[in-house]
């Protein structure tokens, strides 16, 4: 294999230092991998990836004083095992710590553990099915229990446990966790993983005191007082919760990095809406940072002339795709449509799906629609912003778009409609109801039209579109529509389970209750083969090799149209110094957060 | 009397449980599900959805979901939020002080306003202050919450840098300071509420007004040689209030149910921004609870308002 090769080049360079860790990212990337599997990568071949440490506090910074957060999507509730949506998360990332967490970069930077594992320390077995952490000794929780290895191995208890229901337990269920001794746990595997960084790492990986959820454990869950008065080792301690609206937390003197967190108090407040919460940021100043500004960025723009504040752009995993139904959404077979027994009328014909790759203006729709809120991109997985391939053609044509359908047979009509043995190029388009997409919605309609294809557009609202329920017939699982958009977050560094929406087993059906993970209904055996292969192999260059193989598999078939690579963009207050991450939570290094004078 | 009440009462109870059936059955087969999110979800395997799907009884048949929510009002428990993973009243108690607060100071203002501008317009019907008071009804009751709240945010936030417009509920300061940042921090929320309020209330009060004042009963009180002021009050205004009273008695709920967008524009922690928060978390329990409290409150104000006629108009009486 060629890529394999490449790989296994490029790691050599590193080692022996004739290319920069950034560079070889930057190139990873390229290739359809993310950051944190990159440094896995070199990780593995004795390149370290521990995250350099923080820097010290600058001099005009200040101590004291309150640090006001806006999340207006409220925080509801404040156990990381049951958190949901990121703000959530975010919420209790503010008293939890996991044993490390991931840099911009793709690097751990320990917090709970006083070391990151590798192979060469000897904490990570060569096999990789073990890894030993070893924990920071004197770690503190709020009410004064001492941190240890029980706290980490009850985490791994409790999470894996299905009747607990936690959100987590996809990293916790195939790992098996000891007590080595007091400050050492080793985490082993059935099989060999060589992305052994996931369970107690990075936004899935918060740990929780054994002694206040020991009796909370299986069906109790839900009782334990401590999912609203969290007790953590983190840099702020609770001090009063009302759900959606008010979080607030005071410094917590015993933190375990002397001389932080910065700040006296802090405040997540909830409610309202983007507009008003980047206002409140970049206008007024009422808050120092706020999540999540799903807003145009004409607005935000003219918002930042005030000079309050301005705009963090992060990318991490989030795409936005255009999905062309490869099943026919109009006929019925045996009670449900778009069943995989069908075949599309129109997209079965590769040139239409060829077609339609060169009529989605992907340049333009960044430009004028989602400006620095996203990047044009023609990958599945994609790395962070700087590391975004420019080799990868984005090619947006009419001519060729017109002279593919015309070769192969589609006559235009007299309505200037193409048609082919009695099908008219008529598609339904949906997506949820959302400004930016019912924009995108138009200018690829427009293009269509030019080139013979009519589309018929519907947004559907997003509590009924991205609900699961089965006697809903608008759920973007059923894809009662010929195309749909949305947007998939790669919430995990590593691509194994986000790549199960495109395995044949995983079709969403009527016979799994259209819970199945594969909402596009692609099938190919060559990918199935892959992806198991990939899920047995060890060497990490090898599987890397096979990911980039899978993704230029799904692109390349045209039946997934990947469209941007969305950013999560935040506000801040010029003072403020966030550290902010997209492989981890926003507030993933909050310790180190300051004002400046 | 009290057979009258306790009639009305015993009536009100198979239209209390019609409402909650009705309620509980649209809530059921609206579309949306609390945990679709995980279902979205690659990493979370599906039998975590299964599992709490399980946990808060989704699983069962509607009617079993019904009497076990029915059996549990019945004993006082409002049920658990899924979205909160806490217990429905305590949610709803934790939102009620701010909204009785400032969805009741709206009321009083709009009551405040409407009382005497309606009152003096009908008295003077087609005077200078008449056309303008009506202009300014019309121009108030035309304009939604939504735009007035962004209009007051735009001035005194943004322009004049005045007034926050993030409501708190948790002002750190005490004594005199707190008393001084709830003010600043409710002026625009209640005047934009009350305002919009008070614009329907005194065209209801204009027109009740105008309908007594021509009566014979309000020629005879001049007649005898009382004041004015007794003539207006006493016996025009007494009696032109039984419609306002209806209608203020109806929008009594209100103050416990909140008032949604402007809640939300300033992000006051009411019910109100609870409920819809909760219908776009499709955390049915809450929006039940809501829903359900609403109802019982607009039957008991009303019943509040018919015994209110019989004190204001005495010909009124119960049967």
């Amino acid at each position: 294999m060629m890529k394999e090769a490449q790989l296994r080049d490029m790691i050599a360079r590193v080692r022996g230092g004739s290319l920069s860790r950034r560079a070889f990212i930057q190139r990873v990337g390229a290739l359809g991998l993310a950051a944190p599997l990159a440094g896995q990568l070199l990780s593995w071949h004795g390149v370290s990836m521990a995250a350099p440490a923080p820097e010290p506090l600058p001099a005009n910074a200040q101590r004291g004083g309150p640090l006001r957060l806006l999340s207006w999507q409220g925080p509801t509730l404040l156990n990381p095992h049951f958190a949901i949506g990121s703000k959530d998360q975010e919420a209790s990332r503010v008293f939890y710590e996991p044993l490390a967490g991931w840099d911009p970069e793709g690097r751990l930077l320990p917090i709970l553990a006083a070391e990151v594992p590798s192979v060469e320390n000897g904490s990570v077995s060569p096999d990789a099915t073990s890894v030993t952490w070893k924990l920071k000794p004197n770690v503190k929780w709020h009410d004064g229990h001492p941190f240890t290895a029980d706290d980490v191995v009850f985490n791994w208890q409790y999470a894996s446990d299905p009747s607990t229901a936690t959100i987590t337990i996809g990293s916790y269920k195939d790992a098996h966790v000891e007590k080595v001794d007091d400050l050492t746990v080793r985490v082993s595997f059935d099989k060999s993983t060589p992305f052994w960084a996931d369970a107690f790492v990075g936004v899935i990986g918060l740990i929780i005191p054994k002694h206040l959820f020991e009796q909370y454990k299986g069906p109790k869950s839900r009782e334990a007082p401590g999912n609203l008065k969290p007790v953590g080792t983190g840099p702020y301690r609770f001090v009063e919760f009302r759900p959606g609206d008010v979080l607030k937390a005071e410094r917590n003197p015993d933190y375990h990095m002397p001389g932080r967190p910065y700040f006296d108090t802090l405040e997540i407040k909830g409610g309202g809406d983007a507009v008003s919460a980047a206002r409140a940021v970049l206008q007024t100043g009422e808050y120092d940072y706020a999540w999540n500004m799903l807003v145009e960025d004409t607005l935000l723009k003219r918002m930042e002339i005030s000079g309050q504040g301005t705009l963090e752009i992060i990318y991490g995993g989030n795409i936005e795709f255009i999905q062309l139904n490869p099943t026919d959404p109009r006929k019925e077979v045996d009670g449900e449509r778009s069943s995989i027994k069908t075949a599309h009328p129109l997209f079965s014909d590769p040139a239409v799906r060829q077609a339609m790759s060169m009529l989605i203006d992907r340049k333009s729709i960044q430009k004028y629609i989602y400006g620095r809120l996203g990047r044009p991109v023609r990958n599945f997985i994609n790395a962070p912003e700087r590391f975004v391939s420019h080799n990868i053609p984005i090619e947006y044509s009419l001519d060729k778009a017109n002279a593919i359908l015309d070769k192969a047979g589609w006559k235009r009509g007299a309505d200037g409609v193409r048609e082919k043995d009695g099908k008219r190029l008529t598609l339904l388009f949906q997506t949820s109801i959302n400004a930016p997409r019912q924009k995108t919605q138009a200018v690829i309609k427009q293009a269509c039209r030019e080139a013979g294809i009519e589309i018929e557009l519907k947004s559907i609202n997003a509590s009924v579109y991205f609900s699961a329920d089965l006697a809903n017939p608008e759920s973007n699982t059923k894809f009662y529509a010929d195309m749909q958009m949305y947007t998939q977050s790669m919430t995990e560094p590593d691509p194994q389970k986000f790549l199960t929406q495109f395995v044949s087993w995983e079709v969403a059906s009527k016979a799994n209750g259209w819970q199945g993970r594969n909402v596009l209904r692609w099938r190919n055996e060559k990918f199935d083969a892959l992806f198991n292969e990939a899920s047995r192999e060890i060497d990490p260059v090898r599987r890397a090799a096979i990911y980039i193989e899978m993704n230029d598999l799904v692109v390349g078939g045209n039946n997934l149209q990947p469209l941007l690579h969305r950013a999560a963009v935040s506000a801040r207050n010029n003072k403020i110094t966030p550290f902010l991450s997209g492989w981890d939570n926003s507030l993933w290094r909050l310790p180190d957060w300051y004002r400046t004078a | 009397m009290a057979s009258y009440l306790l009639r009305r009462l015993l009536a009100a109870l198979p239209s209390l449980l019609a409402i909650s059936l009705i309620l509980f059955t649209v809530l059921a087969l609206a579309p949306g599900d609390p945990f679709g999110e995980l279902a979205q979800n690659p990493v979370i395997p599906p039998e975590v959805r299964a599992a709490l799907r399980a946990q808060f009884g989704l699983d069962d048949p509607l009617l079993v979901r019904y009497f076990h929510w029915l059996g549990a009002m019945v004993q006082g428990d409002w049920g658990f939020s899924f979205a909160n993973r806490v217990n429905v009243d305590a949610l709803i108690l934790q939102r009620l002080p701010t909204t009785l607060y400032v969805v009741g100071s709206a009321q009083v203002l709009a009551l405040m306003v409407a009382l005497p501008v309606g009152i003096l317009a009908a008295i003077r019907p087609y005077s200078i202050f008449d056309q303008i008071a009506n202009t300014f009804a019309f121009v108030g009751f035309s304009l939604p919450t939504f735009f007035t709240g962004l209009l007051l945010i735009m001035v005194f936030s943004i322009r004049l840098d005045w007034l926050p417009f993030v409501y708190r509920s948790d002002l750190s300061s005490t004594g005199f300071m707190w008393m001084w940042e709830q003010l600043k921090q409710s002026i625009m929320p209640i005047a934009v509420l009350g305002l919009f309020q008070a614009a329907s209330y005194t065209r209801y009060v204009r027109s009740a007004m105008l309908d007594v004042v021509g009566m014979d009963y309000v020629t005879t009180a001049r007649a005898k040689g009382l004041r004015e002021r007794t003539v207006v009050i006493g016996h025009a205004a007494r009696n032109a209030m039984i419609p306002v009273v209806t209608l203020v008695a109806l929008q009594m709920p209100h103050v416990f149910g909140g008032a949604i967008v402007t809640e939300e524009i300033f992000r006051v922690p009411g019910i109100g921004s609870l409920l819809i928060n909760s219908i776009l978390a499709s955390d049915t329990p809450v929006v039940m609870a809501i829903t359900f409290v609403f109802a019982c409150l607009v039957i008991l104000f009303n019943l509040i308002a018919d015994l209110l006629y019989g004190f204001l108009d005495p010909r009124i009486s119960f049967h």
